[in-house]
């Protein structure tokens, strides 16, 4: 099992005047899975972004070793994985030609076989030459989950991880966090109890907001 | 490999979308269309016609350029492109997609212009497509990086020929002097001055493009 680690150091972050939380300090380690809570706008989405570096803190760092080293902030895609409501993929592409190109940006070679695998798993073999635009809300959700995981990440970002997904899709997450989160590094950003009953140890950002909050 | 990657992505979504194409294409037709009805049967001079030239080119790549960064804002997938690759790759990526699409539109111009302006007479070609050339780059290196500023904006449609105005501005004046040497017979060492003008400028807007586009990008 190789070694991962995720490090927030005082990791702040406002709005202009606005507070989203200050001096978060916390680790995560791979073979768990971690929650990130709080109401509607506390900043879920926020600390999952700065810790996937899309955003930076206002203050603090974000430190993601592998194997003990440090990875630098432009090799950081080839670890993880990310699935969110605001992530789009392409609607002019087929299922396929996204993981194919998606795949090929990242610099990596493309598995057909895992692809295909993956869109076994999420039930979207028989559509994978279909153009996402003609996809429901919730095919789209589970295309998200192929994406994030084709290229087998160490740390996979799970912000909302069940929205538009039926009963069905819902347990096919759970199967994957649970599995995932065996070797690998999964975290968690949502309301939902039954997304964060499988989380090790939850994060409240409600407790980051400081005095003034 | 990855950079090329993003260029076949792009290449690959602008055949299905064809939303810079089609606003290229209909910029140029229509911009000439308008200069041939107000010109008439008026005689108009060669150099008249050289600047008109340039300002067909560059209203054109206001229309279209931008779109490689504003389609991906447009339709939420800049994030997707900022999980899956470093930013420098995204922006030479998108520089070689613009790159392709300015030689495109600059030949069409330049044939439709050939074909259509008597009075555009070019006596030192090999002058004149050198100038082209690297007028081309130029376009297409500060076109990149305004596009990506101008994608993150509210009014992006008024903002991009507004901003790059003053960024293109040097370019276009060394350019049409360049093309008045060209028609003018002018050798390519008598012009080697306004010539080095254009690398500097291509070599200083690739450099600051690329030393800037982190923090465009990102935030």
């Amino acid at each position: 099992m190789s070694d991962y680690k995720l490090t927030f150091d005082n990791v702040t972050k406002t709005f202009g005047r606005r507070l989203i939380f200050k001096d978060i300090n916390c680790s995560f380690t791979n073979g768990n899975v971690y929650g990130f809570s709080g109401r509607n706008g506390s900043g879920k989405s926020t600390l999952i972004k700065i810790a996937a570096s899309i955003l930076s803190p206002t203050k603090g760092k974000v430190v993601h070793l592998s194997e003990e080293k440090k990875i630098i902030p432009e090799k950081l895609h080839h670890y993880l994985g990310f699935v969110s409501p605001y992530l789009v993929l392409y609607d002019e592409f087929t299922a396929e030609e996204n993981l194919y190109h998606l795949t090929k940006i990242r610099g990596i070679k493309y598995n057909k076989e895992r692809s295909n695998f993956l869109l076994d798993e999420f039930e979207l073999y028989n559509r994978r030459n279909d153009y996402l635009k003609g996809y429901s809300s919730g095919m789209k959700q589970r295309m998200k989950f192929i994406f994030a995981l084709l290229h087998n990440p160490k740390i996979l970002f799970l912000d909302e991880p069940t929205s538009n997904l039926d009963n069905a899709g819902k347990e096919k997450v759970y199967e994957i966090i649970d599995e995932v989160g065996k070797s690998k590094l999964v975290i968690v950003a949502s309301n939902e109890e039954s997304d964060l009953a499988l989380c090790s140890e939850i994060l409240d950002i409600e407790s980051f907001k400081g005095n003034g909050e | 490999m990855n950079v090329l990657a993003i260029f076949k992505k792009d290449w690959e979504s602008e055949l299905r979308t064809r939303y810079a194409i089609n606003a290229l294409a209909m910029f140029i037709l229509v911009t000439i269309s308008v200069i041939l009805f107000s010109i008439g049967q008026e005689k108009v001079s060669e150099h008249l016609t050289g600047g008109l030239f340039w300002v067909v080119i560059f209203f054109s790549a206001m229309s279209g350029l931008s779109r490689a960064f504003v389609s991906e804002e447009e339709r939420g997938t800049t994030l997707t492109l900022q999980l899956i690759a470093a930013p420098s790759t995204v922006y030479f990526g998108k520089l070689l997609f613009n790159l392709v699409l300015v030689f495109i539109m600059n030949i069409a111009i330049v044939v439709l212009y050939f074909l259509l302006f008597e009075s555009f007479v070019i006596v030192n070609l090999s002058l004149f497509f050198l100038a082209l050339l690297l007028g081309s780059i130029g376009i297409a290196i500060s076109s990149t990086l305004i596009a990506a500023i101008i994608s993150k904006a509210n009014t992006k449609g008024t903002l991009y020929p507004v901003l790059s105005f003053p960024i293109l501005l040097p370019l276009i004046l060394t350019l049409m002097e360049l093309t008045k040497f060209a028609m003018d017979g002018d050798t390519i060492s008598d012009s080697y001055a306004e010539l080095m003008v254009l690398v500097s400028y291509d070599v200083i807007m690739a450099t600051a493009g690329f030393m800037l586009f982190d923090f465009i990008w990102k935030d």
